[in-house]
């Protein structure tokens, strides 16, 4: 394969480099966009997770190649948004921040959560968070924090 | 270093598949994990690697009135969201892993994945699914118990890869899964149940059974189905025993991290109970 481009934050990007590199490694070291956290690396915690054409994947086991051509948000880029202040003033506000290292997975799954659904039912919440864990806060503060969001105008 | 492909169509993936000894990467759910190093360095695969999951020619869904046809490089998601996907199908696949996995692990890395505990697989032998694969030289079509012959095997040749899955739409009016895990999000499953029924007035019309994970590979029996097809409602609370007999000769589980065997018999066959009991009268 040669170069593999695609469109970071809305940027277009390009780089050479090993396509089976995880994409969480990319944008961590080649981009420094260290927001995007490792947590267990095998797709099971949702710390790394990013959007990928709109969808929440986890960037821990996407080969960089197989997104070729694709567009990529991360926190870094989600957080210049309207949607992101509403969501962050609602984690804030329900405590659904301890050490804060589940967050911006968490804030990504939440955007993927409103973006489809903007008045989501508890259980709908708790699908859509299923991939993410949190050590410190026991969920509920963070489910309370997307009911919050969403009945802030997160979803619209 | 592991040399990778990125075909531009199923032709060109095709004629790689002939000529290298590439490994397909669909979502790369499975095999991301299975070659994972240290965080920081490339996962460290044993052959050289093609990448299929933007393949368009893959990632179809289309039906006519009797049958849907999956392409193989369709996210769990993409299945789950199409209106006509056959109901068990669909409940399967909500309880699979979780969105962000479901939204990039395609249906063909689950079946080609072969895993005793693929999710999708119990529901797929239960509706009678038929595998299509392509290589360079044509295509043929194998229903899915035999192309899967064991724990992560399946009849694939070096050159073939699955295009399509083949779903036929038969009519169920009774439709019961259950898997049994540790916990509902990304949990492999213990065991999985499904049974599906067809009833008219009082007669069993249509009746599938599968159970996953409980044996190498999903247990379906077509002659104990047609034992029990055609028969009163009343009729099979006669044979129900025989019928639990016959499925436990072929529920042969393991122990391992996840669970015991003699747990796993025990609950698979009151899951058929209550698949009986509950569900179908
Ligand atoms: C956190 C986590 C949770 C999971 N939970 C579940 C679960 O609940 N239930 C479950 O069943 N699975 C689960 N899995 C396993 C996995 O996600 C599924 O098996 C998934 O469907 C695999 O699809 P993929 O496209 O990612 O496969 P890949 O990793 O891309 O491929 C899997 C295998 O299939 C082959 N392959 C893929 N497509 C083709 C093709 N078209 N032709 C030929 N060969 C092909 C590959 O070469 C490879 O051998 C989980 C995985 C993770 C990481
Ligand atoms: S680090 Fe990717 S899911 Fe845990
Ligand atoms: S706040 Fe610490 S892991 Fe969630």
């Amino acid at each position: 394969m040669s170069q593999i481009k695609f469109t970071l934050n809305g940027k277009s990007v390009a780089i050479d480099s090993n396509p089976l590199r995880r994409l969480l490694d990319v944008l961590r070291e080649d981009f420094k966009n260290t927001g995007v956290k490792e947590g267990c690396g095998e797709g099971e915690c949702g710390a790394c997770a990013v959007l990928l054409n709109g969808k929440l994947v986890n960037s821990c086991i996407v080969p960089v190649g197989a997104i070729d051509g694709s567009e990529i948000v991360t926190i870094e880029g989600f957080r210049k948004t309207e949607r992101f202040k509403i969501i962050s003033d609602a984690f804030a506000e329900a405590g659904a921040v301890q050490c804060g290292f589940c967050t911006p997975g968490m804030i990504m799954a939440t955007e993927a959560i409103l973006s489809q659904n903007p008045s989501p039912t508890r259980d709908e919440i708790a699908d859509g968070l299923s991939g993410n864990l949190c050590r410190c806060t026991g969920m509920n503060m963070i489910i309370e924090a997307v009911e919050l969001a969403s009945k802030n105008g997160g979803g619209k | 270093m592991t040399k990778t492909y990125r075909p531009k169509d199923l032709s060109e993936a095709l004629d790689i598949k002939a000529s290298t000894n590439a490994v397909p990467l669909a979502g790369g759910t499975d095999l991301m994990v299975r070659a994972k190093r240290w965080s920081g360095l490339a996962p460290a695969f044993q052959s050289d690697v093609m990448f299929i999951g933007h393949l368009e020619e893959l990632r179809r869904i289309a039906d006519d009135n009797d049958y849907l046809t999956i392409g193989a490089g369709c996210t769990l998601t993409e299945v789950f969201e199409n209106p006509i996907t056959p109901d068990i199908l669909k409940q399967a696949i909500s309880n699979m892993a979780s969105p962000a996995i479901r939204n990039i692990a395609t249906i063909g890395g689950n079946i080609c994945n072969a895993s005793p505990a693929g999710d999708t697989l119990p529901p797929l032998y239960a509706l009678g699914a038929e595998i299509i694969v392509q290589s360079k030289s044509g295509e043929r079509k194998i229903p899915i118990e035999q192309f899967i012959v064991g724990p992560g095997e399946t009849i694939l040749q070096s050159d073939e890869i699955v295009g399509e899955i083949i779903v036929p739409l038969d009519k169920f009016d009774k439709t019961f899964y259950r898997k049994i895990g540790t916990r509902k999000a990304t949990a492999l499953a213990k065991i999985s149940f499904v049974g599906l029924a067809r009833i008219s007035g009082d007669i069993v019309e249509n009746i599938r059974i599968a159970f996953g994970a409980v044996a190498p590979t999903v247990v379906r029996d077509e002659k104990i189905e047609d034992k029990i097809r055609g028969k009163k409602i009343a009729e099979i609370f006669d044979i129900a025993n025989e019928i639990a007999q016959e499925y436990s000769l072929q529920i042969r589980p393991i122990d391992d991290q996840r669970s015991t065997a003699q747990y796993r018999k025990e609950v698979s066959l009151r899951l058929l109970k209550y698949f009986w009991e509950s569900v179908v009268v």
